[in-house]
């Protein structure tokens, strides 16, 4: 177990920067999800950490000793990849069992190791399988088994479910999660999905375009995002972005206004009393989506479409006009040109 | 709505052979006619092999009196023997040695990043265009000045590297996904471990094509061996099927023997690797 610093660390291929020189501390035994869109630098920052990539510039400690010159192997970390690789022509058992290729310790200790990671994953009875005869959360899991027999010093997932369909990764995030619990490793993990983040995460760091945008607690990035881009990016479906005014009549949404406004689809009610609302917004519906305990509703205002919530059983017809109204203090508002929160109202 | 009118069913429709379409029964009929041109030599060396010398010309394919004199005889006589295991020895050693260095030297230009990895590939490809007869003089002069002439490693070490087998075997490596060398490196592995215990396993299939070329290309081969040996206990099996040949008068049947001796190595070592030679091993470590 260990903490993880980057300092200053920069990744460049040729001259191109794709890493702008981050700054983080993960805690030992912290679990730590990097989110961001497509091509922002994650797996690569965390490919930095593993030892597969070279570090362009600053540091990496890991249990405070400077990694940057050392081999994946001697890191003592562990990873998962999105493809599983789990080695093809390798039974169950010697995949797991690769995991102490370097640990010098007897056969009978190695045995029992695998034996026990094998128990906890639920893979007991796939021992003498190939990879080919698994399924692929069987095949993630010989993939965590791998990783888990070591004890490393931290474990890295790079999208390790994003093969899995809906209900496999729903039940192999908490699988992980209890993990986490039990073993107390810290963990830094790669997803693009927000959901993931949110419901793993002891701390999420929000990324784009190679830097670090905000780090903090899920629920604290979901009040308070420093920006409209982590604004947007936590939280689903996407918090609606109204450009706005305040006035001597309090805030109305003006398309010259020198604000943005953010609004979570959550907090939108529609067709519902709301008492002194901050922002009521009204239009004709385009689309209904029930979603069983609530219905999301897509309507036209402010020039275009807006999200926001009715309860389950009280779809209104698409065409019809509603009118959605904002209870105080859950309105977000960004600088309208350098996007950057100026508060809650 | 109407329903689409059905299209009228064909006649005869229910016979088997009604269903077979015109461009198979061409196909098949090439394929026929290419198995029978490709095996009736197959099986003429082997009744042949089954006949005395007087028969020889009697060119009916069941022999009206088969023996297996020409058999005892064959394997009675020291040299064939001596021969068939010359061949094999250098059939063998050639075959393992271009397995390891064609391997290792495609896995380094496929998977790693260096400066002039280009410019040794091309150079490596370019001498696939060289033909052997052109290389015969320099590899001569070359051996007769190291003193390898009318030795093994003289009939050998022409092959022991090919850059057909190179090439191929950095095909086959640039599709194992980085993925799995990553996880080794992770894992604790050195590169050449790598190598050996995670990639080398992911190309069986090339690796066994490569064994069975090199095989029988070596085993098969004549030029050069007839060219580089002298004395006749270094003769390979081809050379020394030959020198039977013109000893006294043309002996077909023993040649026909012999030749169908000789093709026993190569069956079995066709039809123990051929089943390696499946694709798609490699994919199942990957993503469901
Ligand atoms: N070998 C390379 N040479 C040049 N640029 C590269 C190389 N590898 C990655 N990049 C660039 O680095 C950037 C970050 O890539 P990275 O794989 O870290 O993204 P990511 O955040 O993991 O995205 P995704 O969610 O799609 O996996 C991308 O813009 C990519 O084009
Ligand atoms: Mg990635």
């Amino acid at each position: 177990m260990a903490m993880i610093e980057l300092k200053k660390l920069v990744k460049s291929y040729g001259r191109t920067d794709i890493i702008h020189g981050i700054d983080l501390e993960i805690k030992d035994g912290e679990f730590v999800v990097f989110v961001g869109p497509s091509g922002c630098g994650k797996s690569t920052t965390l490919r930095m950490i593993a030892g597969l990539e070279e570090v362009s510039g600053g540091e990496i400690c890991i249990g405070g000793t400077l990694v940057n010159d050392m081999d994946p192997k001697e890191r003592n970390i562990a990873m998962v990849f999105q493809n599983y690789a789990i080695y093809p022509h390798m039974s169950v058992r010697q995949n797991i069992a690769f995991g102490l290729y370097t640990a010098k310790m007897s056969r009978q200790d190695k045995d029992k190791r695998v034996s026990e990671a094998a128990e906890t994953l639920g893979l007991t009875q796939y021992l003498d399988r190939r990879p080919a005869a698994l399924s692929g959360g069987q095949r993630q899991r010989v993939a965590i088994g791998r990783a888990m027999v070591r004890s490393p010093s931290a474990f890295l997932f790079d999208e390790p479910l994003s093969n899995l369909d809906a209900q496999l990764r729903a039940q192999m995030r908490i699988e992980i999660k209890a993990l986490h619990q039990r073993l107390g490793t810290t963990i830094v993990y790669v997803t693009h999905d927000q959901v993931e983040a949110m419901t793993m995460a002891d701390r999420i760091v929000v990324m784009n375009g190679g830097h670090i945008l905000q780090a903090g607690a899920p629920m604290d990035l979901y009040e308070n995002p420093v920006d409209v881009f982590t604004a947007r990016f936590i939280g689903s479906p996407s918090m609606n972005i109204v450009q706005g005014r305040e006035g001597a009549d309090g805030i109305t949404s003006d398309p010259g206004g020198n604000l943005k406004l953010g609004i979570r689809p959550q907090d939108l009610l529609v067709n519902q009393p709301v008492p002194d609302p901050v922002l009521t917004l009204s239009g004709p519906v385009t689309v209904v989506e029930p979603l069983g305990h609530e219905t999301l509703v897509h309507f036209q205002a402010a020039g275009q479409t807006v999200i926001g919530t009715a309860p389950g059983g009280q779809a209104p017809a698409v065409g019809s006009q509603v009118t959605a109204a904002l209870p105080r203090g859950r309105l977000y508002t960004f600088d309208a040109t350098s996007e950057k929160s100026l508060g809650r109202k | 709505m109407t329903s689409p009118p059905k299209a009228p069913t064909p006649p005869f429709a229910s016979l088997p052979f009604a269903r077979v379409r015109p461009g198979k029964i061409i196909t098949w009929t090439l394929l026929f006619i290419g198995g029978v041109m490709m095996v009736t030599p197959l099986l003429f060396m082997f009744s042949t092999s089954l006949k005395t010398s007087g028969q020889i010309y009697d060119l009916r394919l069941i022999p009206a009196d088969p023996t297996i004199q020409n058999y005892v005889t064959v394997l009675a006589d020291g040299r064939f023997l001596k021969w068939f295991m010359n061949s094999m020895l250098i059939a063998t050693v050639v075959t393992l040695s271009n397995l390891f260095f064609d391997s290792l030297v495609g896995y380094t230009l496929a998977k790693f990043e260096f400066r002039g990895r280009k410019l040794i590939f091309i150079a490596i490809l370019s001498t696939l265009m060289i033909p052997t007869e052109m290389l015969v003089i320099p590899w001569y002069l070359m051996s007769a000045n190291l003193g390898w002439l009318d030795s093994y490693w003289g009939i050998m070490f022409p092959g022991m590297m090919t850059a057909f087998g190179t090439f191929l075997m950095k095909q086959f490596f640039e599709g194992v996904p980085n993925d799995f060398l990553e996880a080794a490196r992770i894992d604790g592995l050195n590169e050449f471990e790598i190598w050996w215990k995670i990639a080398m396993p992911l190309v069986t299939p090339a690796l066994s094509a490569l064994a069975i070329f090199t095989f029988l290309g070596n085993w098969t081969a004549f030029f050069w061996p007839l060219i580089v040996t002298t004395s006749p206990e270094l003769y390979t099996l081809p050379i020394g099927l030959t020198s039977f040949a013109v000893e006294q008068s043309i002996q077909w049947e023993m040649i026909m023997t012999g030749a169908a001796l000789a093709t026993i190595p190569t069956l079995v070592i066709f039809l123990a690797l051929q089943r390696y030679i499946v694709r798609g091993v490699m994919l199942a470590g990957l993503k469901g």
